[in-house]
């Protein structure tokens, strides 16, 4: 391959077009996913799930698959008496024990000689149910009399060994709460020259990672775990897994292959990882259990559904008085991190635009329906959505052009929120302004809005949306650092091991990047090590945009002090104070004539070799400045915040419903481009993926059934159906990140289905407030055939 | 648990012969008896193109071929053409187009790629677009995709012209 980033004269490598390291070993077909792993003397591993919504389970008789040839563990809950939960509200046991609360439930799992086997040993299974009424609507959930989906206190093992409460019953089906204030809303109404309300309602989506779930468990001879995981919390997980195993987790090595999507979804461990282990452990062999694509859909999390109420205001001077929202979220089953999405929707309530009063509200409620986790966005796609309608209804209500509208109320840099929020760099009226001009914005919508009515059954819409995200990491755990061990080998090679993953997003090639901006290397000379907690530092996992900030920091402390090493020798052997000299282009220079004085490696090998023998190793550990939000949910919870406005450009063809996605104009705050080849990637990826969420993909549940778990029926956007995608960057520069840099990860998809329920109603008049925007939907509500959402009687 | 059939046909250039179970995917033959891991399965129903192979100089999803149904026939995989100008080109010209992130369905794209400009040598971006139909990217956006296939096949171009 040809090497197209190389330090030339002039050196810097950022904002370079730098291919991915990886991309050529999978471009080649040889990349070895969990899928292509196979450990000598390796079992296969099946699950058997519920056939039933919601039932007792009477009894489960696994003699006859026992009996099959090439079985060689069957295994259900009452097999492990001292099964601990999983999942954010510990309110999940891997193997069902009593009942079954969805058909995603697992009961029984077989270890066999090969997937075959296995399949064949789960039909001989015998399941008795007593069914239950399933809770299938979260009004339902709600109602004083439904059944209570964790009724009874769950009771496990605790470390000591003696039975503990690890979770306590729900008797009114409420999983989860959330509440936040700012100002008097009441004051903010009396205020207001117009309020807007409406019922807006999120749908289901999942990551639809192309490569399917999988994990291969082992034990060694001294009972130590090796787990080969897709997780992209390794080290979170590895102390998980140890309180859920009732082990040390100094016994605990993840082994990270490289992994076919993340998106999110895989930053809760599943009962699929554990019962994998269990197996391991039963057999005393490799167990490997991989997902079919049907079970991908059936049982991976889902985006977090929203049913949410919003009401808005503002004086007729076009200054923003009050917001107040409650939300229900359908928890599902079980509790994931879906139900913890209101700690960034209340972000972009609260701040994305300037609200004195502000007050939000939300409950997630169990039921009999799949369980949400985390998804690229993580609940802010659901609140931009709500926040934008209600930015273009305001503005409508008072006559004033949407675009004005948003730059009176849209934030500066420098302003602290009233959730604490401190907006360092914040280049969001820039994005405003940028997206506006290149896609002329404000003539198109007036144009579009007069030919309404023109006869044309295709109709044009223009529609504006903006979004708020973190983009310098979120300190929601106690730490929210990266650590880094960097080692130069004696022909001047970097190894960098960072704790931090890499799921496809780019975050080694730009983490080598930076760290041959340090040291004047070509990229060909950095090697990443990313993937096994054995050998790599600490770092608190892929999610919340972070790593290229967080990690990128990391890298470069480490290179440096091995800079500064370097040099402090260089310093004592030429005689020269080291603030004098540098390196670049592989060799050591006086900084100010450019005059090469030695070859790095050859320098590196004089230090390694000498009296003093020293090696070039350092390490370093970058914790950011950001805090822990209060219990208010008050706190700068992110070093640094990422901003963008994205324009769509739609057709409407109101004889069918069909919505064309024509183009999306996006301006990013991206605080500096750091490898452009990669981060318009990201970008494009994302909106196409927020394209997805709002025209084609719906997970349809019915009665607690997943009735499309295949690509036929869930429909992903294909390349003919792609947008006109102009992307443009606002480069900030933020002074604490990685060479200006913010994170950018999961903003492109967050504004698409924003921008696009606006541009529908400049091409028609007609709000629409649920998604998705299929044909049909939009057919209807064209067509004064559908009611809009209606919010929760019993609410 | 079900019959077995002897096959004898010409994968990757090479004359293999094997026995296989009559309900065995192609795919399933190829990843699990043959450890030939390039091609991907993605849903098993011939509607992502990971698993795609070329049979017979036709592009085949082997999720919906049956391994049986291989006898007699000459399948290429991805690992079949390390040595391909075509496909070399085609893949350089993913790598440089950033038309790779997680890279699951990047070898199903570059043979479908490869295809595609064996039939049709100079592609536009609408005919690309229709030609990868078959194809489900999660990560890219397709965009940068097209780009690659399309540069590969004026890179072709160039060449024919020499």
């Amino acid at each position: 391959m040809n090497d197209t980033a190389k330090t030339g004269s002039n050196g810097s490598l950022i904002g370079k077009r730098i291919p991915k390291k990886d991309a050529p070993e999978k471009a080649s077909g040889k990349t070895r996913y969990i899928h292509d792993i196979d450990l000598p003397g390796q079992l296969h591993a099946k699950i058997l799930r519920s056939s039933q919504v919601h039932a007792k389970i009477k009894s489960i008789d696994t003699s006859a698959a026992k009996a099959l040839p090439g079985v060689h563990a069957v295994i259900t809950a009452a097999d492990l008496p001292w099964q601990r939960p999983i999942g954010v509200a510990k309110d999940h046991l891997p193997l069902k024990h009593d009942k079954v609360r969805s058909p995603r439930d697992e009961i029984a799992a077989v270890a066999a000689d090969t997937e075959a086997i296995a399949e064949a040993a789960l039909k001989l299974i015998k399941v008795d149910y007593e069914p239950l009424p399933a809770v299938v609507t979260a009004e339902e959930a709600m109602s004083p009399d439904a059944p209570r989906l964790h009724g009874d206190d769950l009771i496990a093992p605790g470390p000591d060994g003696k039975p503990h409460v690890v979770h306590q019953a729900s008797h009114d089906n409420v999983a989860m709460v959330f509440q936040y204030g700012q100002g008097e809303v009441a004051t903010g109404k009396a205020a207001s020259d117009a309020i807007v309300e409406d019922v807006f309602k999120l749908h289901y989506v999942t990551h639809c990672c192309m490569g399917v779930s999988g994990v291969i468990a082992e034990f060694d001879a001294s009972e130590n775990l090796i787990l080969y995981s897709n997780t992209q919390v390794p080290f979170l997980h590895k102390r998980e897994f140890a309180e859920l195993l009732g082990m040390d987790p100094g016994r605990i090595r993840i082994v990270q292959p490289p992994i076919g999507g993340g998106f999110g979804s895989k930053l809760d461990i599943y009962p699929f990882e554990p019962i994998a282990i269990y197996l391991a452990k039963i057999t005393r062999r490799p167990v490997k259990l991989v997902f079919t694509r049907e079970e991908e859909f059936i049982a991976s999390p889902t985006r977090q559904p929203v049913l949410m109420k919003m009401r808005s205001g503002c004086t007729r001077d076009g200054v923003l008085t009050f917001r107040e929202v409650e939300t229900i979220h359908d928890n599902g089953a079980y509790t994931s991190w879906g139900a913890t999405t209101p700690f960034v929707m209340m972000q972009t309530i609260s701040s994305l635009y300037r609200v004195p009063h502000c007050d939000y509200r939300t409950r997630a409620i169990y039921s009999n329906n799949p369980y949400a986790g985390s998804f690229r966005g993580y609940g802010n796609l659901q609140a931009t959505f709500a926040v934008e309608a209600h930015m273009d209804r305001l503005a409508e209500a008072i006559g004033m052009d949407p675009l004005e509208f948003r730059l009176k109320n849209a934030q500066d840099p420098g302003e602290v929120t009233p959730q604490g929020m401190h907006f360092k760099s914040c280049g969001f009226k820039d994005c405003l302004s940028v997206a506006a001009e290149r896609s002329e914005y404000q003539e198109k919508r007036r144009a579009n809005e007069a030919r309404r009515n023109d006869g044309n059954p295709v109709k044009r819409g223009v529609g504006m949306a903006s979004m708020l995200h973190v983009g310098g990491g979120a300190k929601i755990y106690p730490s929210d650092g990266c650590g880094t061990i960097l080692k130069m080998d004696d022909f001047g090679r970097v190894t960098l091991l960072t704790g931090a993953s890499e799921i496809g997003q780019g975050s080694e090639t730009v983490l080598a990047q930076l760290v041959c901006e340090e040291l004047g290397l070509p990229l060909t000379s950095v090697n990443v090590v990313n993937n096994d907690t054995d050998v790599t530092p600490w770092d608190v996992g892929v999610h919340a945009s972070r790593t290229t900030f967080i990690a990128g920091n990391s890298a470069i402390g480490a290179a440096r002090k091995a800079k500064d090493k370097i040099l402090t020798a260089a310093a004592a052997k030429f005689d020269q104070p080291a603030e004098a000299l540098d390196t670049r282009d592989q060799c050591i220079v006086e900084k100010s004539s450019g005059k090469k004085l030695v070859e790095l490696a050859k320098f590196i090998r004089s230090l390694h070799f000498s009296d003093k023998a020293e090696l070039v190793m350092t390490s370093y550990y970058y914790e950011p400045p950001s805090k822990h939000q209060d219990k208010q949910f008050r706190g700068d919870v992110s070093a640094a915040y990422a901003w963008a406005t994205q324009v769509a450009e739609v057709e409407v063809d109101t004889r069918t419903g069909i919505v064309k996605l024509v183009k999306i104009t996006g301006a990013h705050d991206v605080g500096r481009v750091l490898n452009r080849l990669g981060i318009e990637g990201q970008i494009e990826g994302g909106i196409v993926m927020g394209q997805g969420y709002a025209l084609t993909e719906d997970l349809i549940v019915e009665n607690g059934v997943i009735r499309n778990p295949n690509f036929r029926d869930y429909k992903l956007v294909t390349a003919p159906e792609i947008p006109e995608m102009d992307v443009v960057f606002v480069e900030t520069m933020d002074g604490e990140g990685p060479q200006g840099a913010k994170g950018v990860g999961e903003a492109p998809a967050i504004c698409v289905a924003a921008a696009v329920a606006n541009a529908i109603y400049n091409a028609t008049g007609v709000r629409i407030t649920a998604l998705p925007f299929t044909p049909e939907n939009v057919y209807r509500a064209l067509h004064s055939n559908s009611q809009p959402p209606t919010w929760v009687a019993a609410a | 648990m079900s019959a077995n059939v002897s096959i004898a046909f010409t994968l990757n250039g090479v004359a293999v012969r094997a026995t296989v179970p009559a309900h065995q995917s192609a795919l399933e033959m190829l990843r699990d008896e043959l450890h030939l891991t390039g091609t991907k399965y993605g849903c098993g129903e011939g509607e992502c193109g990971a698993c795609t192979i070329n049979v017979d100089g036709s592009s085949a999803n082997s999720c919906l071929l049956f391994a049986a149904d291989c006898d007699g026939r000459d399948v290429v995989t991805i690992e079949g053409l390390a040595d391909d100008k075509l496909t070399e080109r085609l893949k350089q010209s993913f790598v440089t187009h950033g038309a790779v992130q997680c890279g699951f369905c990047t070898p199903g794209l570059v043979m479908q790629a490869r295809h595609m400009l064996d039939k049709n040598p100079h592609p536009g971006h609408d005919e690309i677009k229709r030609g990868i139909e078959g194809n489900l990217c999660r990560c890219t956006g397709y965009k940068k995709v097209i780009e690659a296939i399309a540069e590969a096949g004026e890179a072709s171009n160039l060449e024919d012209a020499r």
